[in-house]
């Protein structure tokens, strides 16, 4: 049984890249995809973000395009790095997952990260592990 | 026949179609999945009766959205 939470490395420059963003989608969500690799203790850390059309263009939803998404994908085999999840914003409310979120988290492998600016001045970035209606918050380093 | 699934080369049955081949490769939550043959996107309706052929290339992206 897995007692540690995962960690996952995120390096200053993407962060910024998605804070940039996600405050130029406002007042939509923005979204993105996450790539890197994992190594044996299941420790992420993340080569490269993707920053993805969300083509309902909502303040409160979101859905990426899947063309990006198969650009995306391609262009992460080309770099030899693998899926990690994705990301996406809340304009106004707390950075952990909804409901909806969690109803739409397929992949209990992925991490979920999810950057609030509630605050603009202050964002917040988490990032979780999300199983059917739980989810755990993993230790998200910035370097 | 030789078809390239999610950028891997794999061997096939002619005359499988999308749905064995989602089948075949124990794809999760299926309905949730959008499936391109050389970089079409497949319509949900052409699932069940589009065939592959030799050299196609096959990728499964799931749906990703959410909110807040």
């Amino acid at each position: 049984m897995n007692l540690r939470n995962n960690m996952i490395t995120l390096k200053r420059k993407d962060y910024d890249s998605i804070v940039e963003y996600a405050k130029e989608q406002l007042p939509a969500e923005a979204c993105g995809l996450i790539a890197g690799t994992v190594d044996g203790n299941g420790d992420k850390t993340v080569e490269k973000v993707y920053l993805l059309t969300n083509t309902d263009d909502s303040s409160e939803h979101f859905t990426m395009d899947p063309k990006e998404q198969l650009s995306s994908v391609k262009d992460m085999r080309a770099n030899g790095i693998a899926p990690l999840g994705n990301w996406h914003s809340h304009p106004e409310t707390p950075s952990r997952p909804s409901d909806e979120d969690k109803r739409l988290a397929y992949d209990s492998t992925a991490s979920y990260m999810i950057l609030s600016l509630m605050d603009k001045e202050n964002p917040v970035l988490n990032s979780f592990h999300i199983e059917g209606t739980n989810s755990n918050k993993e230790d998200l380093v910035i370097v | 026949m030789k078809i390239t699934v999610s950028g891997k080369e794999k061997e096939y049955s002619e005359g499988i179609t999308i749905k064995q081949l989602i089948e075949a490769e124990n794809v999760e939550n299926p309905l949730y999945v959008t499936v391109t043959l050389n970089d079409e996107f497949i319509q949900s309706s052409e699932i069940e009766t589009a065939v592959i052929k030799d050299g196609d290339s096959i990728e499964f992206l799931y749906f990703m959205g959410g909110g807040c």
